[in-house]
């Protein structure tokens, strides 16, 4: 079995209110497709992240559906424009029902 | 030109060949593509150097007596035998070897004592690797020679194939900038090296921007350098140019291994550029090509010529250039005493096994050149046979040096063909379809009418096996006609072939390194004959 | 880095109606438009299993000119779906880049919809090669 994937993000600090700030997200995961076989030419299940998430303070930033031809280790890289100092909270979803998060502060003055 | 009368007079001398009329505030001294050749060389220019699509029949697609004709060289003279590949052999005889760092360290020093400190000496990359003595030194002989000419800042190529960490740790002591604005962390995609370098020179400020071969990853092993993500990343570009000009920029110089295509098309969509000092594609041109305001230089390779472009930089912008590009003819320019000593310490320890003579060859070794070259097909003979193979593949790399008729072949001819980190001569089991698929997908990487997709090498050496090519059509329908030359027979989608070949960028590929086979087979043919290659037809070419 | 013909895309998608069912049920019935999104992807991809895309529409990201959402397309894969971005007024700007896998050489469409319904589009071919050669 794989480890437990863990997320990593890179946010500013700090933010000029109305600045657009850029925000690049990782998380390890195998990403597996459901199109490759195993030895004995078996269809090795699909299991995917299906869905990411990025809120700030509450309110929907960015999100993307995901399908299985992201890459393993899914990357993602958006943006951000805020107004107010706070904590972004990034979700990911998986096939299995699982869901793994991280959040991160960021001082806007 | 000048150099034809000199030459008729037998009178050709260093003077003659550096004589320069000055012109303005700044001189660009650009070398590129040494492949680490410290010394005086033979290295033929290609006869065939197709061009597709918009620049079919333009510099640097033109070769042999179209080249003469176009730039009113006269047959026999110094330039017909330093740029092009017309009677070679004759001519080689006549005028010698070309290059050699201690030459050039004359070049150098000379201008510089003319111009004091408003010279900016640019290597365009490729300059660590392609010497038995690279190889054995990791790069280390190069970097101590260059140090010692003391460039500006360089760019590269094959100097990843030494691995991220040689190169790193390479870096950290050299006393200039290595620059390379499209090469990108690949996990967090920011930048990996210094994108610009603003030089002050002549009062004027020059922002020199390092723009490394996109395709290093795809065209050398990827595993060797997994961290670095590389690309032409044109919006990439445009905005180290916007940031230079920001930066205060007189003028922006692009030190590019791109490629001579790659750069035109470049130049066409990134404004801002004033100068783009062009490699990897390993042109020799004697005149700038113009695309719009930018000014296109090809010099050379393997050290036999390096440009000097005196620029006139006033009131914020480039009013005027002189330019030449100066063949380095190494029996005529007189090599640079300290350089000669500090080439000849480096190559000490090694000098035993680089003039061990392997074989004689009775025809002319060179590689250069779109399909064949007869070293090319000499490493191929050498892998059907000791490796016992059906077909024989060998890289169309345009690197690598040229022997005489006549002459010994040492072993450090054969590095200067086959020295790299990853020379492991493979034996596999291919299908036909799979090596139509290899030649389509190579043809296309030269080929490709969008310069972009081009990779900058020539097409793949293939022994055992003949096919005939169109270099005008598409992806998967270039290639046909391919044949198994000992039986005659055609090649078959669904058969399995024994394909023995080198330089494969597969991890772990396994195999003796290819000088181990080729010098095998040399020990047990000592008499080396080449002949013409007829197995390539190049059929529907247009014009 | 040719420019999306609407007039030449059916015929070149003949072996991919996959792919231009999908844009279609995203486009909600409308012919994708060019101009506004703009796809940054390597001409050759250095690695199939991991290809960088960005895309970037032009939008105030206020008011009534927003970008709802992007979706990204490869004709050439088993499944033609590769990912929906979703973008808000606290994205302030619509670009966003991610990794895909590509399976061979083939287009990588994105199309655009804005918050009033008009969808705009740009593709790029990625192509995956052998490699293994130079200069
Ligand atoms: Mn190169
Ligand atoms: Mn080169």
């Amino acid at each position: 079995m794989a480890a437990q994937p863990k997320p990593r993000i890179k946010v500013p600090k700090e933010a000029k209110a109305g600045e657009v700030v850029s925000i690049k997200t990782l998380i390890s995961h195998e990403m597996e497709s459901g199109q490759r076989k195993d030895k004995d030419g078996k269809v090795i299940p699909r299991k995917i992240i299906n869905k990411f998430a990025c809120e700030f303070n509450g309110a929907p930033v960015f999100s993307c559906d995901i399908d299985p031809a992201i890459s393993a280790n899914p990357y993602f890289e958006f943006s951000a424009k805020l107004t107010e100092s706070g904590t972004f909270k990034f979700t990911w979803i998986d096939d299995d029902g699982a869901i793994y998060t991280d959040e991160q502060k960021i001082t806007v003055n | 030109g000048k150099w034809s009368r000199v030459a008729a007079q037998q009178s050709l001398s260093e003077d003659d060949l550096l004589r320069f009329e000055p012109l303005g505030n700044v001189t660009i001294l650009h070398l590129t593509d040494i492949h680490a050749q410290l010394m005086p060389i033979y290295f033929r220019e290609p006869s065939v150097n197709l061009g597709v699509g918009d620049v079919a029949g333009l510099p640097p697609h033109v070769t042999g007596s179209d080249f003469l004709r176009l730039y009113d060289i006269k047959p026999g003279t110094p330039e017909a035998y330093a740029f092009t590949s017309e009677d070679f052999v004759a001519l080689a005889q006549g005028y010698g070897k070309m290059g050699g760092l201690d030459r050039i360290a004359t070049i150098v020093k000379r201008v510089r004592a003319e111009r004091g400190e408003d010279v900016l000496l640019l290597d365009g990359g490729d300059t660590w690797q392609g010497s038995y003595t690279s190889y054995q030194t990791k790069g280390q002989d190069m970097v101590d020679a260059m140090n010692a000419l003391a460039p500006d800042a360089m760019t590269g190529h094959w100097e990843f194939t030494y691995g991220t960490e040689r190169v790193q740790e390479i870096i950290e002591t050299l006393p200039f900038p290595f620059l390379g604005g499209n090469i990108f962390d690949a996990e967090w995609d920011e930048p990996a090296f210094d994108a610009y370098k603003m030089f002050e020179k002549g009062g004027s400020k020059i922002a020199v921007v390092g723009q490394a071969f996109p395709y290093t990853p795809i065209a050398n092993p990827r595993w060797m350098f997994p961290n670095w993500s590389f690309g032409i990343r044109e919006e990439q570009v445009a905005k180290n140019v916007a940031a230079a000009r920001a930066d205060g920029a007189d003028i922006v110089v692009l030190l590019s291994h791109n490629g001579f295509d790659v750069d035109r098309a470049l130049a066409s969509r990134v404004g801002g550029i004033d100068i783009i000092l062009t490699g990897h594609t390993h042109d020799a041109i004697p005149e700038p090509v113009l695309v719009g305001k930018t000014l296109l230089i090809a010099s050379g390779s393997h050290g036999k010529f390096i440009t000097r472009l005196d620029l006139d930089i006033r009131d914020g912008a480039l009013r005027g250039y002189r330019h030449r590009l100066i063949p380095v003819f190494s029996d005529i320019i007189a090599p640079d005493p300290e350089m000669s000593k500090a080439i000849s310490d480096i190559r000490a320890p090694y000098q035993a096994e680089l003039s061990r003579e392997l074989a004689t060859c009775d025809g002319l070794l060179y590689r250069r050149g779109n399909f064949n070259g007869t070293f090319d097909d000499l490493i191929c003979q050498a892998l059907l046979d000791i490796r016992e193979a059906d077909i024989a593949l060998s890289p169309g790399f345009r690197w690598g040096t040229s022997v005489l008729p006549g002459q010994k072949i040492t072993v450090e001819d054969l590095h200067n063909a086959c020295s790299m980190t990853y020379p492991n001569a493979y034996r596999n089991m291919m299908t036909g379809q799979m090596l139509k698929d290899i030649l389509e997908d190579v043809a296309d990487n030269l080929f490709n009418k969008d310069p972009y997709y081009q990779q900058g090498g020539d097409m793949v050496r293939v022994g055992g096996m003949g096919y005939s090519i169109d270099p005008e059509a598409a992806i998967g329908s270039r290639i046909s006609s391919m044949v198994l030359l000992k039986s005659g027979e055609p090649i078959e989608a669904s058969k399995e072939y024994v394909v023995a070949g080198w330089a494969s960028i597969n991890e772990s590929t396994q195999g003796p390194p290819i000088w181990d086979v080729v010098e095998q087979y040399l020990a047990q043919n000592p008499v080396v004959s080449v002949e013409e290659n007829q197995s390539v037809k190049i059929i529907n070419r247009k014009s | 880095a040719a420019l999306f013909s609407i007039a030449g895309h059916r015929s070149t998608w003949a072996d991919v109606p996959a792919a231009e069912k999908r844009i279609m049920d995203f486009a909600g019935g409308k012919t994708p438009a060019s101009g506004k999104i703009t796809l940054t992807a390597p001409e050759i991809a250095e690695n199939g299993n991991t290809v960088p895309i960005s895309v970037n529409v032009e939008s105030a990201m206020t008011g009534g000119d927003m970008v709802d959402s992007v979706i990204i397309i490869a004709d050439g894969n088993p499944n033609p779906e590769v990912a929906t971005f979703h973008f808000t007024a606290l994205s302030g700007t619509a670009v966003a880049t991610t990794r895909m896998r590509l399976a061979k050489t083939q287009n990588v469409i994105a199309v655009a919809k804005m918050a009033d319904g008009s969808v705009f589009m740009d593709k790029k071919e990625v192509k995956v090669t052998i490699g293994g050669c130079g200069g």
